[in-house]
């Protein structure tokens, strides 16, 4: 899915405090979980589309970002079916789609870069306590950025096993997999260290 | 031009089994050149020397000042000063967005938002990247990543820019516009380079061979010293395929 890709915009969404935008993320995720059946899953998802629509989003994105998520819902929806119900099943796929798609919105609307400073002004006061409000905002930037740079490593490290006949072999996937995420942590705490930033 | 002292400054490692290596033995260099090449073999202590002048890597011996600063004891203030360009950019490039990846090298001197965006606009224009900034760092060509990451570390304006094989990744026209970038800053810099072509532009040139400063001097007469000591030495595997 991609995450952390801002476009800038002029719509209500984007205008919005990041505040706002986030505390309503964590209400509506916290309602699509608690909030039970496949009615009101589908209510949700109509006001996911319509926070996308409100948005701007561009089809193009969505489609290409919910792929992934898409095939991983259907997959949870069969395995819901099969050992619940397919109200269940149904309920789980859109509930996931919903929130994929409200994440993704976010994502769209707001700057990484604007969402570190709200973490900073929120995190300021704790400042007494020793806690450093950029470092957080940074670690949370980082997390964001991580993912895209991870599954891009994910296939170039697949495409190595296949180059070498190796695509049935969980060991030739995993373990250089592992070994080069951490090189690359490893590498990015260099980079930060050198732009001197977090110190 | 900023002075770069390196007073027998060594880096000494402990490996699994407890033996120490040396990956540079003791150096002492005064640098005040505009423009300084390194160039040597793969594992020769090349980047090690180069990492040594931002307190990437610190000295198990010796020290290392800029400006009259001790590397090792004020590497926060240093590293203000000396800006460091990675090999590869995709593990310097932190932020989503080429906007956003330049405002996070900004925010520790300009707190104002606005300001900030702007200067960060500012700096993607000056690399010809105007129209990348809200592109996704993932979506640019290696060349553009690279000048990306060179906006990046530009952009605090550093009076020193270490740049460990900026041109290692990309292709021959990448290659020259990161080599023609490079020439025309007014920062000191200091260039770790395979591409003996590129280091002919430089000032002053380091041969580094096993952890050793092997030579030092004008660049033609550096890059003849380092061709001749390639050909001497014998290819690992035989050299025949």
């Amino acid at each position: 899915m991609t995450v952390g890709v801002h476009r800038p915009g002029t719509t209500l969404l984007h205008r919005l405090p990041v505040g706002a935008k986030l505390l309503g993320l964590a209400l509506l995720s916290i309602a699509i979980v608690v909030v039970r059946g496949p009615v009101s899953a589908l209510v949700f998802l109509a006001v996911a589309i319509v926070l996308a629509l409100l948005g701007r989003l561009d089809l193009r994105l969505v489609a290409r970002s919910l792929r992934t998520v898409l095939v991983i819902a259907l997959l949870v929806a069969l395995l819901q079916w099969w050992l619940f119900s397919l109200d269940r099943a149904v309920e789980s796929l859109l509930d996931l789609v919903s929130l994929a798609l409200l994440a993704l919105t976010l994502s769209v609307t707001t700057a990484v870069t604007a969402m570190l400073d709200a973490v900073v002004r929120w995190l300021g006061p704790l400042q007494r306590t020793g806690l450093d409000p950029d470092r957080v905002a940074l670690t949370i930037g980082l997390a964001v950025q991580a993912l895209p740079g991870t599954l891009a490593l994910a296939q170039e490290t697949r495409d190595a096993a296949r180059a070498r006949g190796l695509d049935r072999s969980p060991r030739a996937h995993l373990t250089p997999f592992v070994i080069r995420v951490v090189a690359r942590a490893h590498e990015t705490g260099d980079a930060l260290k050198a732009r001197g930033i977090g110190e | 031009m900023p002075e770069i002292r390196f007073e027998d400054a060594a880096v000494q490692v402990e490996d699994a089994d407890g033996d120490v290596r040396t990956i540079l033995a003791p150096t002492s260099l005064t640098l005040t050149e505009q423009r300084i090449g390194v160039i040597g073999g793969n594992g020769s202590g090349k980047s090690t020397l180069a990492r040594l002048v931002n307190g990437l890597v610190t000295p198990s011996a010796g020290r290392v000042l800029v400006e009259g600063l001790d590397v090792a004891r004020h590497g926060a203030a240093v590293r203000r000063r000396v800006g460091f360009c990675f090999t590869d950019p995709a593990a310097q490039l932190v932020m989503p967005t080429c906007v956003e990846d330049v405002e996070l090298s900004l925010r520790r001197t300009v707190t104002d938002r606005v300001r900030r965006k702007q200067l960060a606009l500012d700096t993607l224009a000056r690399f010809g990247l105007a129209e990348r900034a809200d592109v996704s760092v993932h979506a640019l060509s290696g060349g553009q990543r690279q000048l990306l990451a060179l906006a990046g570390v530009l952009a605090t304006e550093p009076t020193v820019l270490v740049a460990d094989e900026p041109t290692t990744l990309l292709d021959l026209r990448n290659t020259q516009m990161i080599g023609d970038l490079l020439f025309s800053l007014p920062q000191q810099l200091i260039l770790v380079s395979h591409d003996l072509d590129l280091v002919r532009h430089c000032d002053r040139v380091l041969v580094v061979e096993d952890g050793r400063v092997r030579f030092d001097g004008p660049a033609q007469d550096a890059v003849t010293d380092y061709v001749a000591s390639v050909a001497r030495a014998p290819v690992a595997g035989g050299g025949s395929w």
